[in-house]
């Protein structure tokens, strides 16, 4: 924007002159080149929309069209059968009533840790800061597929495998996210908790009901990843419990996709369960769509 | 203000931080060194030991074997070597592809949607990030169905005469592939006579399978969108006068993309090329949902391996070596990123003779 306009505030530069001269042709040039860029992304749009579409639609087709014609979006003869089968038929209700208990309590647990972790690393003076500081970006660089077995070790010697305990716990707080909140409490001034501090309060009560409040944007941000991060979680899962009753959303659609591949392809079925589990980062995403698109920090996907 | 009164108030408003620092930090700590810190040194000592799943891995009856676990995946001559060699291959032809073409299209995306005047702008980056935030389980069950012989692809493929593969069932490598197409259908006795982690050379420079081709376009379906977005954040902290500058001088839109704007992004690349390496070494929930593996181990991954020898397989010490062999592995490529960050000192003072030169040349 501001191009344009400082080059029509001097335009007497040379080459601005230059430009002047083969105006002429600007315009179909100019409506080429806008009408090949819509052309791309709408292009790239449908390419990144249409298996989406394809996934709902055919999840409404019976299992012989969905093999016979896996690309039209409206079903010639409309089934909820697989629908049916996934609520009244299956284990899905339970997977899914697994996951939104971990997503929940994981969700909670990290708000509520990471921001007290956070705190104390940006603003409360100590003995041993740097240190946890310094193990904790440590700890970060730890790539999460390498604990699978650690995880299990653990989880076996402490006895509380295939338990809740198990599932959330250890994902109660995480590394990422102490980071993130540390950054936002330095980057907010110390003016206002010093105040309350001098009229007598106590540490916790200053980050309860003064620092914390203030902290909602890098709260969402927690809530985002978190959410996000508990619902998708496949491997921790896959080592923490093995009975059906703690089978939760991810496990259960996997076990779905490879260990039924045999009995037929039952792809309405399967491409059903997948839509299902989409639906709440989905509305997740859409609440907060204006803070993912706009931060940095709330866009990065583990 | 005398010093000590000062300290005094000091003292008052800091008075028990100490405490209530150790107490603030305590959950994380115990938190991140119950389930991260011990059982990765837990996960050591089992990489050095002959534990097999029964009972406590510290009891007596298991015994340390130095690196017998290590050896016989790097050395063995055995099936371990064999499997740790393939799925070695297989994951480095993932890398290799998926982080450059994901770091691309994604500084494409975020090149074409951040112009200032675009209809639909929000349209298009949603449509764009939406993939990411799906899970992985449900992209590949959804994958499974597009790539399947019969499926979406396919058909599509059919419009344009293309006999399409039948995808995550063909084992066949693309680089062999092609090289059959110019009838070479076997390598020479140099590649195929000598091998490397019990597999031939000839092998190693397969190719991905058919199979890893689709989870290789899944994994650029699916984390585009977040990069573009980190591109979009770039391209708007970047000052306009530069471009302007350049503009003045009249450098065409693509002189100043990769003259002007490309080096200006350095250090948002480097976040993506890390990010991307680190996470496509470490493919797991792909392979457990879709392929376990086949066919004929071509989309076996390390990660995959280290939990089937481990969980399936009952060989505890070995599957944990190969985590351990794996982070080694992407803390050497993250060292490697930093190195050459490193090198953006020199960089830097080449970046600035680009943004100093127009300048003389816009005021001439």
């Amino acid at each position: 924007m501001s191009t344009t306009v400082r080059a029509r505030v001097h335009p007497r530069t040379p080459s601005q002159r230059l430009r002047r001269l083969s105006r002429p042709q600007l315009p179909t040039s100019a409506i080429a080149g806008r009408s090949l860029l819509y052309a791309v992304l709408i292009v790239l749009a449908i390419i990144y929309i249409a298996p989406f579409l394809v996934q709902v639609a055919t999840s409404f087709k019976t299992d012989a069209e969905a093999a016979s014609n896996p690309m039209s979006l409206i079903p010639a003869t409309w089934s909820s059968a697989a629908y049916e089968r996934l609520f009244l038929n299956s284990d899905f209700p339970v997977w899914f009533k697994n996951s939104a208990i971990v997503t929940v309590f994981v969700t909670l647990g990290r708000v509520f840790f990471n921001s007290l972790a956070g705190y104390a690393l940006a603003r409360l003076h100590f003995r041993g800061r740097n240190l946890i500081f310094a193990l904790l970006i440590a700890v970060m660089s730890v790539p999460g597929v390498v604990l699978l077995i650690p995880k299990f070790l653990v989880i076996n010697q402490l006895g509380i495998y295939d338990t809740y305990v198990a599932m959330i716990v250890p994902l109660l707080t995480d590394a990422a996210g102490v980071f993130i909140m540390k950054n936002f409490f330095e980057s907010i001034p110390a003016s206002v908790e010093e105040q309350a501090r001098i009229d007598g309060a106590g540490t916790f009560r200053v980050f309860w009901s003064i620092v914390l409040p203030m902290a909602r944007p890098a709260l969402v941000t927690i809530i985002i990843l978190s959410f996000q991060g508990s619902w998708n979680e496949l491997s921790h899962f896959i080592v923490a419990t093995q009975s059906a009753e703690l089978t939760t959303l991810t496990k259960g659609v996997a076990s779905l996709a490879s260990g039924q591949l045999s009995q037929g392809t039952q792809y309405p079925l399967k491409l059903a369960a997948a839509a299902i589990m989409t639906i709440p980062v989905a509305v997740m995403f859409f609440i907060f769509q204006k803070r993912i698109m706009n931060t940095t920090d709330g866009a990065v996907k583990e | 203000m005398s010093t000590s009164t000062r300290m005094a108030r000091r003292s008052g408003i800091r008075g028990g931080e100490a405490a209530s620092g150790w107490l603030f930090t305590a959950p994380m700590i115990i938190l991140l060194g119950m389930f991260l810190v011990i059982p990765v040194l837990m996960a050591l000592w089992v990489s050095f030991s002959d534990w097999n799943g029964r009972g406590s891995p510290f009891s007596g009856s298991v015994s340390f074997v130095g690196f017998d676990n290590y050896s016989a995946l790097v050395g063995g001559g055995g099936l371990a070597e064999q499997d740790f060699g393939t799925a070695l291959r297989n994951n480095a032809w993932y890398v290799l592809l998926v982080v450059p073409i994901q770091t691309m299209l994604s500084l494409f995306l975020a090149v074409l949607v951040n112009r200032q005047i675009l209809r639909g702008r929000g349209f298009f980056r949603t449509a764009f990030y939406f993939p990411s935030v799906t899970s992985s389980v449900a992209i590949t069950v959804l994958w499974l169905f597009l790539f399947s012989s019969t499926g979406a692809v396919n058909k599509l493929l059919g419009f344009i005469g293309v006999n399409g593969p039948n995808w995550f069932n063909d084992p066949s490598g693309v680089l062999h592939n092609i090289l059959g197409v110019f009838g070479v259908q076997n390598g020479p006795a140099a590649l195929t006579g000598n091998t490397f982690l019990g597999i031939s050379f000839w092998e190693w420079l397969a190719g991905p399978s058919v199979a890893m081709s689709a989870f290789i376009l899944m994994a650029v379906f699916t984390t585009s969108g977040t990069f573009m977005l980190l591109f979009i954040a770039a391209l708007q902290n970047l000052g306009g006068d530069v471009v302007e500058a350049a503009m003045m001088d009249g450098a065409n839109g693509w002189q100043r993309f990769w003259r002007v704007t490309l080096p200006q992004l350095r250090p948002t690349l480097f976040t993506v090329l890390t990010l991307g390496l680190i996470g496509a070494w470490q493919v797991f929930d792909q392979i457990y949902t879709g392929t376990q593996g086949g066919p004929g181990k071509t989309t076996l991954t390390p990660a995959y391996l280290s939990y089937q020898t481990a969980f399936t397989n009952q060989a505890w010490g070995q599957g944990a070596a190969i985590a351990f062999i794996l982070f080694v592995i992407i803390v050497v490529f993250t060292l490697f990123q930093r190195w050459l960050l490193a090198e953006r000192a020199v960089s830097a003072r080449r970046m600035r003779l680009y943004v100093q030169t127009p300048t003389p040349g816009g005021s001439k």
